[in-house]
């Protein structure tokens, strides 16, 4: 069986070991604290609106007597101790208090448009800037007067070396 | 009183009225009698009687359209009159009329009651009206830099004058009477507007907003008549500038506010209301670099028409947004039905645009090709590009949950979270832009020169970047980062890093141009620098703005590290948060005019000795009825310990704090500082270069001294 690792080097060399420790700490790193409770609170209450019409984010909402907002927290801090998963919290949310709940777009169906989009726009308009550079470049030069010849190569870096002389502060 | 104000305000809009048609006639007028005196030029045979006839409607026009131009400066009058007498009703406590007594009361301090003119509806669209009339005011004292455009310009001026004014006259009317029996005290000031930099952050917003009509006034004039070059970009240049920087600072101010005021700890929310100020700042932004190619290559011309109507059009969607309710804002202070009306007149605006776009874009075209790809013109391409889309964006999660409602048939909610996935990205492309764009140069650039250019800032951020993670966290919050640990870790390292980019490439060309400087003057490194800006002030002004985005952009880069806490402190209790330990010395309540308040007294301490004592208050306003927290901040360089007084615990009347340690929030306020010194100093005209003669010709004439030229 082979591993994305055996690509880059063979088993047992000191190249692989070296390798395999070096991603296998980055695991390490990455998955520090993504267990502990008090963690995930944090990031899964960031990802939730309180719903009481401030507008706020669940763990951002700084009204003392808010009607909804420390009823959700002891609720998503329940989930948290059942070990749900994140999935499964937000699932029990949306069907409590409506996909508002969410503070952002989830991944499926129509939603994931709202990712998409930006992104497509940004891969379209650098499409375009490529196709209008290369417009451009293939623009033909504009007519000269008669008698008059484009200035090219030599002659021309020659004039660019006076200009950069003649301007340079 | 309230008359006074309802005549000036019908005065204002028959005047405008009269502009914009007495304006539109004078053109016509102007433009026929030329093309007929041509005509005759040509070599058509026109008679004397005809000619005289010609000449005298000519004369004709240019009276009308100097009446257009002085009815148009006599609007300014008009609305200023009103807006006097508003604020006069405001101060006289004048609660028969229903907009001072919705917003103002008795005990409600002076400031406040001047800034009783932009907090509500129709007092903030009546403002808007002002400024408006006021820039146009200015625009028509000085339409001798180039009459015929700026009778164009002041015609789009009083058309969207006019809008403002008939919403005034009939749908928003901010001198309405109260019916029946008038109530001995107002409903008083939205408690979060009562705050200092409410004083001055909607002005600031409003220059912003109310500004860009200028250069769209101008583009659109220049567009209609075919304008000939460059000039009205030259001519619109500081206007564009002016009122950028407005808008920055008015955006800004509202970041402030809300994070001084609104007590989440925050202060950005990406609420729609702050999303309709940053869409016109994007563009704006896009257009002040885009416009540098038309100066001076006469390229994009075409899409700068664009990005200065969009900017126009943003701008006025902003108040559609806010005004109409149909996006649901947690700060939308003021909605009503007159949405509709800013519906129809951001249509008939487009409607008019494309007319003329499609009409004369054929005097649209680019003068010159692209040489290279590797070139300043390609940078700004880019350049404008990712600001586009970070407009779009912001546009897109703006109107999300309304187009998720029509296509599912439920709303969701476009929060913070989507923003720094999907805008954190671009802006952080654009960074790199900001790095690479300056070294370019017009038409193209060797990949040497670019290769020299950056080796040395590009192995500064690396060392940097390696220098954040390699060092303990106890530092401070930028240190010890573990890009692995967190995406938000992540991006804050590469923003920081790229930032320190941006600050070497901008550092490494003013020290280029200076030691050129020094070494033909003589003079030191610093006083180099100081002349080369002098010299060349809009481009050495930019490289300031851009450091400043840099600070900005660091200080941004620290929301990655925010802490919070929240803890009910009885007397002697103890809270830690970070460095910091807190310990709750006394809390109480007091009783002033306006409002009642509660607040805490608790003092700091940092590594066991005591630094500071806090008091966050909570006030409740007797006018309004309504609540509101005034967290106090403690701000330093590293981070800012940001304390809000939540309530009392009912059961035992203990005090609720929220502790917030905010990460490098102040350097957010200080480039915002470094941005409009940088934005002043472009807006210098340049110092004269001197003028250098040949050795051999000054013994040849034994000429005078040569002195700098003017």
């Amino acid at each position: 069986m082979s591993s994305p690792l055996n690509l880059f080097s063979k088993p047992g060399t000191r190249n692989g070991r070296f390798i395999q420790a070096a991603v296998l700490s980055a695991a390490v790193f990455v998955s520090l604290g993504a267990g502990d409770p008090a963690t995930r609170f944090n990031e899964i209450g960031h990802q939730m609106m309180c719903i009481c019409g401030c507008n706020q984010i669940l763990l951002e909402c700084n009204h003392v007597g808010c009607p909804a907002s420390d009823g959700m927290r002891n609720e998503l801090m329940a989930s948290v101790e059942r070990s749900d998963s994140d999935s499964l919290v937000e699932q029990g949310f949306v069907q409590k208090y409506g996909p508002t709940v969410l503070a952002a777009p989830t991944n499926k169906g129509f939603d994931r448009a709202a990712y998409v989009i930006p992104f497509a726009a940004l891969l379209f308009g650098f499409g375009l800037i490529v196709l209008v550079i290369r417009a451009w470049k293939n623009r033909p030069a504009p007519a000269l007067a008669d008698g008059l010849r484009p200035v090219r190569g030599a002659e021309l870096e020659q004039f660019r070396d006076q200009a950069r002389k003649e301007t340079d502060l | 009183m309230a008359e006074i104000g309802s005549f000036a305000l019908l005065l204002a809009l028959a005047l405008s009225v009269y502009s914009f048609l007495a304006g539109i006639v004078a053109l016509l007028f102007q433009n026929r009698t030329s093309s007929q005196l041509a005509g005759g030029t040509a070599g058509r045979s026109a008679s004397g009687q005809q000619s005289s006839l010609i000449t005298t409607l000519r004369q004709g026009s240019e009276r009308i359209g100097e009446t257009a131009r002085r009815a148009g400066i006599a609007t300014f009058g008009a609305v200023l009159l009103a807006s006097v007498v508003l604020v006069i009703c405001a101060f006289r406590d004048d609660f028969s009329v229903a907009y001072i007594l919705h917003h103002s009361n008795r005990d409600l301090p002076a400031p406040y009651k001047f800034a009783v003119l932009w907090s509500g509806q129709e007092g903030s669209l009546l403002f808007w009206s002002l400024l408006l009339a006021a820039y146009g005011f200015v625009l028509r004292l000085r339409y001798k830099t180039d009459a015929r455009l700026f009778a164009y310009a002041s015609v789009v001026l009083s058309g969207v004058q006019i809008f403002f004014l008939l919403l005034l006259n009939f749908a928003a009317h901010p001198f309405a009477i109260v019916q029946g029996t008038i109530p001995a005290d107002g409903n008083g000031l939205n408690p979060l507007l009562q705050y200092p930099e409410m004083v001055i952050h909607p002005p600031m917003l409003y220059l912003g907003y109310v500004g860009f009509t200028i250069p769209f006034a101008f583009a659109l004039g220049a567009l209609i008549m075919k304008y000939p070059g460059e000039k009205w970009i030259h001519i619109t240049r500081r206007w564009t500038m002016v009122t950028w920087a407005f808008l920055t600072c008015g955006v800004f101010l509202g970041a402030h506010w809300a994070y001084s005021v609104l007590g989440w700890g925050g202060y950005w929310g990406w609420d729609p209301v702050e999303n309709a100020s940053l869409m016109p700042w994007l563009t704006g932004t896009a257009f002040l670099h885009s416009v540098m190619m038309q100066e001076k290559r006469g390229m994009l011309k075409m899409w700068n028409m664009w990005l200065v109507f969009a900017t126009f059009w943003l701008a006025i969607l902003g108040t559609f947004l806010t005004r109409s309710g149909i996006i649901s804002s947690v700060h939308a202070f003021a909605q009503s039905s007159i949405g509709d009306w800013f519906a129809w007149f951001l249509a008939i605006t487009l409607i008019v645009f494309l007319f003329f776009f499609f009409k004369n874009k054929s005097h649209l075209r680019s003068e010159h090709k692209l040489e290279s790809l590797v070139s300043r013109e390609s940078s700004f391409l880019f350049n404008n590009l990712l600001f586009v889309l970070l407009c779009f964006t912001v546009l897109w999660g703006t109107w999300f949950p309304k187009i998720s409602e029509l296509v599912q048939g439920n709303k969701v909610t476009v929060g913070a979270p989507f923003y720094n996935r999907v805008a954190i990205p671009v802006a952080l492309l654009l960074l790199i832009l900001t790095a690479v764009g300056p070294l370019l140069a017009w038409r193209k650039t060797s990949l040497e020169s670019l290769k020299r250019n950056f080796m040395w800032p590009t192995i500064g951020a690396i060392v940097v970047a390696i220098f954040l993670m390699i060092t303990p966290q106890s530092w401070g919050s930028a240190f010890g980062l573990k890009p692995w640990q967190d995406i938000a870790y992540f991006y804050s390292l590469m923003a920081i890093a790229l930032s320190v980019l941006v600050t070497l490439t901008v550092a490494s060309e003013f020290f280029r141009g200076g030691r050129v400087i020094s070494k033909h003057t003589g003079q030191g490194m610093f006083a180099s620098m100081v002349q080369l800006t002098h010299r060349n002030t809009r481009r050495y002004g930019g490289y300031i703005v851009h450091f400043g985005v840099v600070v900005v952009i660091i200080g941004f880069a620290g929301a990655a590290f925010n802490l919070d806490k929240e803890q009910e402190m009885g007397y002697g209790d103890k809270m830690t948060i970070g460095p910091y330990t807190l310990i709750c010395r006394s809390y109480t309540d007091d009783d002033a005019p306006n409002y009642a308040s509660e607040w805490a007294v608790l003092d700091v301490y940092k590594g066991g000795k005591q630094i500071d004592t806090m008091t966050p208050v909570r006030r409740f306003y007797k006018a309004s009825r309504q609540t509101s927290t005034m967290p106090d901040i403690r701000s330093s360089l590293n981070e800012d310990l940001y304390l809000v007084f939540e309530g009392l615990n009912q059961d035992n009347g203990h005090p609720i704090l929220k502790a917030h340690l905010n990460a490098l929030v102040m350097w957010i306020w200080m480039g915002v500082w470094i941005m409009l010194i940088g934005t002043v100093l472009a807006l210098i005209p340049n110092a004269p270069a001197p003028v250098r003669v040949p050795a051999s010709a000054r013994i040849a004439s034994h000429a005078e001294p040569v002195i700098t030229g003017d």
